[in-house]
Order: C-alpha cells, then sequence, then structure tokens
C-alpha cells in the first residue's frame, strides 16, 4: 500500500476544507471498499479525511413525511430504525441482505452509494480496465463476464454496481443531498450515477470534492407494502447475481401504483420504469407481471455468459409481484 | 487549511483495549489487527483473508462487532476495542466462550475468537430488536423475530469456519443466547420484586 496522510474531519465544511483541491485525497467513511481497494492498489490516495465522526448519523422525519438518512449512518443503524422497517421494508431488507453484520457495522450510506464494482478486472491491478485506467480495454466483454450486465453497459465497461442498498433507494425516489466548497446541492440518486458509454471511469455526477451529506426518501405510501429479493450464489454473505425492490398498491385486483427497480444488471441500481408503465392500471397477476418483466428486459444485451440473468430477472420479477399481491390480500 | 507535509504518514495515536490505553506511533497503513496483534501482543484476534471476508479478526467497536483488518488503526483512537482476551471477567470465561468449550463450537480453532466476538455481538443485536436477512417481516410492529437456528447462521455468516465446525457453533450460540434471555428476565423479575 502507498503512504498517505491521514486527518480527522469534525465538521462538514472542516471534511471540505480538509480535502481541498488535492485530486489525491479521499473521504474515509466505513472503509470497508476504499481500505481494501487501497490494499489491492486499485486505489492510491494521497491523504484520506476521515468523515465517518461527522454529525451527519441520524435519521429524522422530513416535514413532508418522509426520511431524511444522515450520511455517516451505518447500514446497520439503518436496517434497525423502526421508521425504515415500518414504512420502507424493502430498504431494511436490502441493506440486510448486503454483506456481513460486520461490515454492516461500519459502511456508511454515503459509502454505500459510492462503493466501486466488485468486477475481478477492475480489482486487478495486472489487468487492463477502462474504469481503473482509461483506454486500456475492457477483458470481461471477451471473458469472464458470467456476473456483468445485461442492461445499460457499452463496448467499454460491462460492470455492475454491487450495492442493495441503492437499488431500494433508487425504487423510493431517493434524493442525494451534498455539499461543496460552493455550498450544498441536490440530485435524485437516478441521476447520480452517470451512463456508462466511452467514460466508465466517470461513474458519479457529484461535482469534484463534493462530500455526500444525506439521502432523503419522499413519503411513498406505496413503500409500506415493499419486498427486496436477492438471487445470490450461497444463501448469505454474496453479492447478488440478481436483485428486485419492488412496491405495490393493488386496491379491488387492480395495481394503482408500482415501484421497481433492479440491481445487479448495470452500472447502476436500475429503476424499471418500462416494467412500472406496464403494471399500472394493468390487473394484478402473473401475466401482467411478466409482461411488465418482459417491457423492462427488451433493452437487454446480454453477453455469452450471462444471458442467464435475462430469465432469472424474468422469474424474479414475476416471484415478488406475486408475493406482494398474496400479501395485500391478507 | 494547507495540506500536510508529506512526510506526514504516521501519528501517534492513542488505543483503548480492553480498558487498557495503549500509545503509540502508527505508521497510517496499520491496520488495527496487525496494530492489536504485532504492537501490542494482542495474538488472539487472528488474521484469516485479511480483505474483510472471513471474520476471524472480529473485534468489537463500542460495542459493535467489526472487522479489524479493514479497520485503519489510526481511525480507531478515541474508540473503545475489546477482542478476544477482555471478554472474560474475574477469571470467569464469558457465558459466549463456555458455551463454546461446552459444545465444541469449533475444530482447529482458528476462526474461535473471531466467531466468539461476532457471537456475542449477535446475542446484543438480537436482544436489540434487530431484524436479519431471514426474519421475514421486518416491520417493528411484527415484533423481534425468535433466535432461531436460521436465524443464527444467517447473523454469523460474516465468520467463516474452514473445518465447518458450523453445526455446533450454531448450537452454542444458541445455548449462550438462551442463557442470557434467562439472566435478562431474572434480573428484570427481581428488578419488579424490589420495585413493588
Amino acid at each position: 500500500m502507498k503512504e498517505f496522510g491521514y486527518q480527522r474531519a469534525s465538521d462538514v465544511s472542516g471534511a471540505l476544507a480538509l480535502l481541498g483541491a488535492d485530486a489525491g485525497a479521499r473521504f474515509l467513511g466505513g472503509g470497508t471498499n476504499l481500505v481494501d481497494l487501497m490494499k489491492a492498489g486499485v486505489e492510491r490516495p494521497s491523504r484520506l479525511v476521515d468523515v465517518r465522526g461527522l454529525p451527519l448519523d441520524r435519521i429524522e422525519p422530513t416535514a413532508d413525511g418522509g426520511l431524511r438518512i444522515g450520511a455517516t449512518v451505518t447500514n446497520s443503524d439503518l436496517a434497525a430504525h423502526p421508521g425504515v422497517r415500518s414504512r420502507y421494508p424493502a430498504l431494511a431488507q436490502a441493506v440486510l441482505a448486503g454483506a456481513s453484520g460486520q461490515l454492516r457495522n461500519m459502511a456508511t450510506v454515503g459509502g454505500n452509494l459510492l462503493q466501486r464494482t466488485r468486477c475481478g478486472y477492475f480489482t486487478d491491478v495486472s489487468r487492463p480496465c477502462n474504469k481503473r485506467v482509461p483506454g486500456s480495454g475492457c477483458p470481461a466483454v471477451e471473458g469472464e463476464h458470467r456476473n456483468h450486465a445485461i442492461l445499460g453497459a457499452s463496448a467499454h465497461c460491462v460492470a455492475v454496481h454491487p450495492s442493495d442498498m441503492a437499488v431500494a433507494l433508487t425504487a423510493f425516489d431517493a434524493v442525494v443531498s451534498y455539499r461543496t466548497g460552493d455550498g450544498p446541492g441536490e440530485l435524485p440518486l437516478a441521476d447520480l450515477y452517470l451512463p456508462v458509454d466511452g467514460t466508465p471511469h466517470r461513474e458519479t455526477a457529484l461535482p469534484q470534492g463534493a462530500l455526500i451529506t444525506a439521502v432523503t426518501l419522499p413519503p411513498a405510501p406505496v413503500a409500506a407494502l415493499s419486498r427486496y429479493r436477492k438471487v445470490r450464489e450461497r444463501a448469505s454473505y454474496a453479492f447478488a447475481i440478481g436483485s428486485v425492490a419492488a412496491a405495490l398498491d393493488v386496491r379491488d385486483g387492480v395495481i394503482r401504483e408500482a415501484r421497481l427497480a433492479f440491481g445487479a444488471v448495470a452500472s447502476r441500481p436500475w429503476r424499471a420504469r418500462a416494467a412500472e408503465r406496464t403494471l399500472t392500471g394493468a390487473p394484478a397477476g402473473g401475466e401482467t407481471f411478466a409482461a411488465a418483466a418482459d417491457a423492462e428486459l427488451a433493452a437487454a444485451r446480454p453477453l455469452p455468459h450471462n444471458a442467464y440473468k435475462v430469465t432469472l430477472m424474468r422469474n424474479l420479477v414475476v416471484a415478488v409481484l406475486t408475493g406482494l399481491t398474496e400479501e395485500a390480500a391478507r | 487549511m494547507a495540506p500536510p507535509p508529506s512526510s506526514a504518514h504516521d501519528s501517534s495515536i492513542t488505543l483503548d483495549v480492553n480498558g487498557d490505553k495503549h500509545t503509540l506511533t502508527v505508521d497510517h497503513r496499520t491496520t488495527l489487527l496487525d496494530a492489536l496483534r504485532e504492537r501490542l501482543d494482542l495474538t488472539g484476534t487472528k488474521k484469516g483473508c485479511d480483505q474483510g471476508q472471513c471474520g476471524a479478526c472480529t473485534v468489537l467497536l463500542d460495542g459493535r462487532r467489526t472487522v479489524a483488518c479493514l479497520q485503519l488503526a489510526v481511525a480507531a483512537e478515541g474508540r473503545a476495542v475489546t477482542t478476544v482476551e477482555g471478554l472474560a471477567e474475574g477469571g470467569q470465561l464469558h457465558p459466549v466462550q463456555q458455551a463454546f468449550l461446552d459444545l465444541d463450537g469449533y475444530q482447529c480453532g482458528y476462526c474461535t475468537p473471531g466467531q466468539i466476538c461476532s457471537a456475542v455481538a449477535v446475542i446484543e443485536e438480537h436482544a436489540a430488536g434487530w431484524p436479519s436477512a431471514v426474519t421475514d417481516d421486518v416491520r417493528p410492529e411484527a415484533g423481534p423475530p425468535p433466535l432461531t437456528d436460521d436465524e443464527i447462521r444467517e447473523r454469523m455468516s460474516g465468520n467463516l469456519c474452514r473445518c465447518s465446525a458450523y453445526v455446533s457453533i450454531v448450537q452454542a450460540v444458541s445455548r449462550a443466547a438462551a442463557a442470557a434471555r434467562a439472566e435478562s428476565a431474572g434480573t428484570t423479575a427481581a428488578g419488579a420484586g424490589e420495585a413493588a
């Protein structure tokens, strides 16, 4: 690991000042991804500005009935929060489906959104990777891509975003608040991650040096009946090969509102808006659910070794929506 | 504020480990795991994968389980570290340690300190009402989930055991959790009695 400086910030403006204009400096949250990448030589910061102790560790109700989640809230505290569990259960489930109890205690909400892909070529500095070294190539396209993207990828990068939490946040229209030296800013989570195109090394729309301060969930009565389901190669403590966050409002057998987002299929959490349009106003049932999945997955461009994900996601959508419909009837 | 000189790659820190304060100078690259083992000679905490994947290095940080291999020592300053060496009190093994002994919750023993530290926290997390990924209904109105074997397996999934002693690990955690619940109920009953 390369040597680095370390400083601890006690407030947001202090953190921004410590980071300064140094492009080699990084904010340190829980460190569960950054420290690991530093050991692998993927990240080589000149300095770390420790923001874990910032007073951003509260979850508070907003005036309009949503929740504002501070950026240094740990995954554990988010998943244990009564308001999250009762009003956005799929978010608690998504967080609990990720990593291990130890890592959830360390990891923070802000860091979770900015974690990097687990693509084996990205984390291996001996291999080319357009995300790590722009223009060096993407061996995954012709190589190991069993768990890579089927939606929204490009010939330059087919890596997936690994977060579970962000999938549920995307389904619930979360908004990311940040601060820079110029003041505060906001981005809908759906716009935080940039399209891959020819620039996979540019991952987010955050300005240089920005610090995420909070994630706000708008009120969403539909989220009260929601579910996160994750498919992985072992029963626990593994990244998804496909996941779904879904919420349904069904009355008299008709879908009044639907929320749907996919994980582990794209470079970002994938809001399934084509599927949502198919669902809204349609009768709740297997045929509608399959049609909705097909509407979204029509855009899928699988690679030779990950075409299974198209079938997996279709079945997952039908299973989760069927389960929610049964729950609504109880 | 000007950035520090480029030579500022180490810091003098005070670590609070099992209630004892240790002042030492660490290279910022030093993980809490290496500081414990190599600098403080507390070798109970084990190095397995060194990548946050196996749980052998699990310690409690301010009472919460953490993998020490991904925790920078410099960032642990000001926080209370509890290692497996700090669990016993007055020569008496911690009930979780005793349960692992009684039920053979190990084979080679290398992952055991991490398993035990993790289990201590699992029991507390469950007692605090935290749901898990196998809790079907996470809503608080559904009440706390019973600590079934499935719940224990899920909650302990961050601790790998290459000898695969999982069956008896689950039994040990289950027994220690039941004992903790009984003691807590006894305390509550006694407290209520006194109050009455």
